[in-house]
């Protein structure tokens, strides 16, 4: 259990947040769930609605193999339990961009059951978000109110798309847990495939339920499973970034904390979080709420899977994110905090792999974490799209192995290599960059610097840390080539320190 | 003999025989129904692309590629999606639809080589049993007691495609059957019509009324048209979940067949109070013909079909309050405009759908509602489960069922439309087969003491239309039953 509260100090006493979300992950499918209609972003509006996304009379649905098998492929990632039968259901409600007036979704019987994710904080510890379940569902259109003053549009080029609710429990304590969760779902939706991550196209976003409660007794409610002990949820609709996330979650927990020591009630309503006021604002009560009528879609039968086929489905699975951190730690004896890095995406895990073939792995992870990740950032790019392959920082990091550079020296290569300048080995070779590794040479260098400072020379025997400034005076003398090994050796036996 | 007098079969005989074409066949059709206006069984003729379509398979015929319907004059019930013909479920709301698609079962008539002669009158959205909903006005049957002038309902749904059949409007017709509106229909204008088992027709492309129960059918004049129609409208469909992917035998040629040591149960519950004797005297000489032929009578019992009509008026309304959400004004159909957008769906809504497709939204919308969803929608699927157990039990004991179709002849139009539970009555004997996902024929067997024609049923095992259609052709040709509607249209 995550005992990982965080006291808010109110008025009235110490008061905790309870936190479940459900998050809509847009499967990546290339046709809807229940049509052949493409599904793209960046088409003109209605460009993508087939006779069924638009709810002609006598059209049916038809079931979207492929988007059964992510589903099932995000259930297995999950850890979760699959359903071998589900049902599709009817939920049942007017508006313009749900064309049949009833979205098809699974109610009671959804095809993805109980699970869990494991999940890492900032600081590097875990806690576990319990899956309450995975369902398939179509997606609205688009209604556009802003092109008319008088009159709303409606795309529906999204109708119909397939989305995966996945429901946790309310399991997170803190705003930057539920980023957290959000963050680790994520990662595991795009290592699978079954969702490209895009929060900022809406193919990813959550519906956040904040409560607020007094300190134990959210212990009382994970002991006895009961929500009375919790206070009254509200539902924060479509929150589609991490920081909103968090924004919309601290402003809703003070919200409902002012509402309860003010005396009142906390309504159980749904909201929406205005980003440019920070806040939520109420959406509809629970007395407007709809009586979605939800029934089972008549038009579709049973889905009923072959076990069989789930089983080939879970061997095809790639190794997700826990299980490749685990190995990356062990395999290559990275530290928790370089293999959690490197395992926030798979292209990122796979080009240090390569580059670590054969070389020291721990190098390889500080050139790959460090320096090439800042780099990719500040262009705004990814692994997958790196101008410098996997091989470069390989011979990179194996010029320093061998010697023939320093560390120092070597990120100097690299800042060429950025530069579009050629292989490390070129640019060492072009620019006169190979380490002095010549102990005359070296040995010249410090008989000369001594014999110009005898008093410093003299004082850092008695001053031993003063060594990094003949150090210093060295690696200067040699342009930064000489190696830094050898440079101090010999120090240390010239200047007769210890 | 006029052309439109043939049945389905010797129409396509005499076209294979060359003694007339398609074109000359379908002209007299167009020009019957030009005659017939009167019934109103037609909402929309449409002569020009029967012309076209006759012309066309008189080529083809000309071309040795006859198909099995080839050059056949039909009537398309106006529930079926037709391309590029106006398609309105005989409603306000779709008054001036017109699909850019043609559904399943009317494309596979027309891959036979049928030819299209306009669309058939229904009661609105399928809803009622008397073709009186419809928002073109009803139906008048082409039958009429002897020495009366009284309009009398068809029945419905299908009221247009059966006045059509039994006035020789159309070799045939396809029609939609949710809780008896092909059986009953087809037995107050003494043609035959067939629902088959759930799944074996396509519903892609007909407007919707209750999914988990519609089916497409035929009406037609003997056993044996019903058998080539619905042999032609059957199959597969991908685009319809619940479609069976299983073969479709060629149902004509059980007609026919010997049903000689075929066990026919009789359900004593369908012996239902206030009855007329006539019908009961009917199901009696049905039971009499088998006999004859060789078919050995097993008393049955059906408990749960007191339970069926209430079960079915709680599901099919449940469905349709849900499949009928799509009429909104918003992408097609007729829009009222309003102040707000619960205006605009309030205006549209109350303006295009009639009050009797009104009253089923209602109710559904009620029994599906939070609170009640458990007492009404979840008990009417048990009583549902009951009911296609009650015909399980009954298969271990025979191979067919003979019921009567409905529970009267023919009523005047206006008799029963103030009453909607007498109305409703009139699918006691059909709406179990429609729980039960099962097929239901209904043929004419005899006329009452007013020269009205009576029908029976006959109910088969899933999947087994194959049966149902030789114990009809046993009964039609022990029936005999010749009687045509007096020509006074």
């Amino acid at each position: 259990m995550n005992e990982n509260a965080k006291v808010i100090k109110g008025r009235t006493g110490d008061w905790e947040m309870v936190l479940g979300l459900e998050v809509h992950a847009q499967v990546a499918s290339k046709s809807k769930l229940f049509s052949g209609a493409a599904v793209g972003f960046g088409a003109g509006p209605n460009e993508q609605v087939s006779l069924v996304d638009a709810a002609m009379p006598g059209m049916l649905p038809v079931l979207n193999r492929f988007c059964v098998e992510q589903a099932v492929k995000t259930g297995l990632g999950l850890r979760a339990q699959i359903n071998l039968k589900s049902r599709f259901d009817r939920k049942n409600y007017f508006y313009p961009d749900l064309p049949q007036g009833y979205q098809i979704s699974q109610f009671d019987q959804p095809i993805v059951g109980e699970g869990v994710v494991s999940v890492e904080r900032d600081d590097g510890t875990t806690f576990d978000v319990r899956i309450e379940r995975l369902h398939l569902e179509q997606d609205a259109g688009k209604s556009l109110h802003d092109q008319d003053p008088n009159a709303t549009y409606v795309d529906l080029n999204r109708a119909g798309t397939a989305l995966m609710e996945i429901v946790s429990k309310p399991d997170m304590r803190t705003s930057e847990e539920a980023a957290a969760y959000v963050k680790k779902l994520r990662t595991i939706l795009v290592y699978l495939g079954t969702c490209d991550g895009d929060m900022e196209k809406g193919n990813l976003r959550a519906d956040v339920n904040v409560s607020v409660c007094r300190p134990g007794d959210y212990e009382k409610f994970r002991a006895t499973g009961d929500f009375k002990h919790l206070g009254t949820r509200c539902e924060i609709k479509n929150v589609n970034s991490y920081r909103y996330i968090q924004q919309a979650i601290e402003y809703e927990a003070r919200r409902q904390i002012e509402i309860l020591e003010d005396g009142g009630k906390v309504d159980q309503e749904t909201r929406l979080f205005d980003p440019t006021k920070g806040e939520t604002r109420s959406m509809r009560s629970k007395e407007e709420a709809h009586d979605y009528r939800y029934f089972p879609d008549p038009d579709l039968l049973p889905l009923v899977l072959d076990p069989a086929w789930v089983k080939s489905i879970e061997e095809t699975l790639p190794e997700l994110p826990d299980a490749k951190k685990a190995r990356l730690q062990s395999q290559y004896g990275l530290s928790a905090y370089d293999a959690g890095v490197l395992i926030i995406d798979a292209d990122r895990a796979d080009y240090f792999e390569a580059a670590a073939k054969g070389r020291d792995a721990k190098l390889v992870a500080n050139w790959v974490t460090n320096e090439l990740l800042a780099k990719l950032s500040a262009a705004g790019t990814e692994f997958s799209n790196s101008p410098l392959p996997h091989t470069d920082i390989g011979q990179l990091v194996e010029l320093i192995e061998n010697g023939t550079i320093s560390s120092k020296i070597a990120k100097e290569v690299f800042e060429h290599m950025w530069a579009g300048e050629g292989r490390p080995a070129e640019i060492v070779e072009k620019r006169g960059l190979v380490q002095i590794n010549d102990t005359g040479a070296i040995e010249k260098a410090i008989d000369d610097l001594i014999a110009g400072n005898p008093d410093k020379a003299e004082a850092v025997k008695d001053k031993p840390q003063a060594l990094g400034w003949f150090v210093g005076q060295v690696m200067k003398a040699t342009g930064g080539k000489a190696n830094p090994g050898t440079v101090n050796e010999l120090l240390r036996k010239k200047l007769g320190v210890e | 003999m006029s052309l439109t007098n043939l049945t389905l079969k010797a129409a396509i005989d005499g076209l294979a025989a060359r003694e007339f074409t398609s074109v000359e066949l379908t002209r007299a059709h167009i020009d019957a129904i030009e005659a017939a206006r009167g019934l109103n069984a037609y909402i929309l003729e449409t002569p020009d692309k029967a012309i076209d379509m006759a012309a066309k398979s008189d080529a083809r015929r000309a071309l040795g590629e006859a198909g099995p319907l080839e050059g056949a004059p039909l009537g398309v019930k106006d529930l079926f999606c037709t391309n590029g013909v106006r398609t309105t479920a005989c409603s306000k709301i779709l008054e001036n639809f017109v699909p850019t698609y043609e559904s399943t079962v009317t494309s596979q008539l027309w891959r036979d080589g049928a030819v299209m002669l306009g669309k058939l009158n229904l009661d609105q959205f399928a809803m009622g049993s008397s073709n009186e909903t419809s928002y073109f006005g009803p139906v008048t049957n082409p039958w009429r007691a002897q020495g009366s002038t009284k309009a009398l309902t068809p029945g419905g749904s299908s009221g247009g495609s059966a006045a059509a059949v039994a006035a020789d409007l159309c070799l045939g017709a396809t029609a939609t059957d949710t809780g008896g509106s092909i059986r009953q229909p087809a037995a107050f204008t003494g043609t035959v019509g067939i629902k088959p088992t759930y799944g074996r027709c396509s519903r892609w492309g007909v407007v919707a009324f209750a999914s988990s129960l519609d089916q497409a059918g035929p009406i037609a004049k003997t056993v044996e048209d019903a058998a080539l129609l619905l042999t032609s409208m059957s199959g597969h469909d991908p685009k319809d979940s619940t479609s069976l992917d299983i073969p479709v035998p060629d149902f004509t040629q059980f007609v026919g067949k010997s049903v000689k040591g075929l066990k026919i149960g009789i359900p004593k519950e369908y012996r239902v109070d206030n009855m007329p004797a006539e019908i009961e005297k009917l199901w009696q000489d049905g039971i009499a013909w088998l006999k004859e032929a060789g078919c050995e009578i097993v008393d049955i019992s059906l408990p749960h079909t007191k339970y069926a009509l209430p079960a079915y008026y709680i599901v099919a309304p449940a469905e349709a309050s849900s499949n009928l959400a799509r009429y909104d004004g918003m992408r097609y159909g007729l829009r009222e405009e309003g102040a707000n957008l619960t205006e605009i769906y309030e205006n549209t809504r109350a303006s295009g759908f009639g009050d009797e497709v009104k009253r089923r939204i209602l109710i559904g919308t009620y029994v599906l509602s939070a609170g009640y969803y458990d007492a009404y929608y979840l008990k009417a699927l048990k009583v549902r489960r009951r009911i296609a157990e009650d015909f399980d039990n009954a298969w271990t004991k025979c191979d067919a069922i003979l019921t009567p179709t409905a529970p009267s002849a023919a009523f005047g139009l206006g008799e029963n439309s103030n009453d909607p539970i007498a109305m409703y009555l009139n699918d006691v004997f059909t709406v179990t087969t429609n729980l039960a996902g099962l097929p239901g024929l209904s043929l004419p067997a005899g006329l009452d003491a007013n020269g009205l024609p009576l029908g029976l049923q006959i109910i088969g095992k899933p999947l087994d239309e194959a049966t149902v259609f030789s114990v009809a052709g046993a009964v039609e040709k022990a029936a005999g039953f010749t009687a045509k509607a007096e020509k006074w249209w």
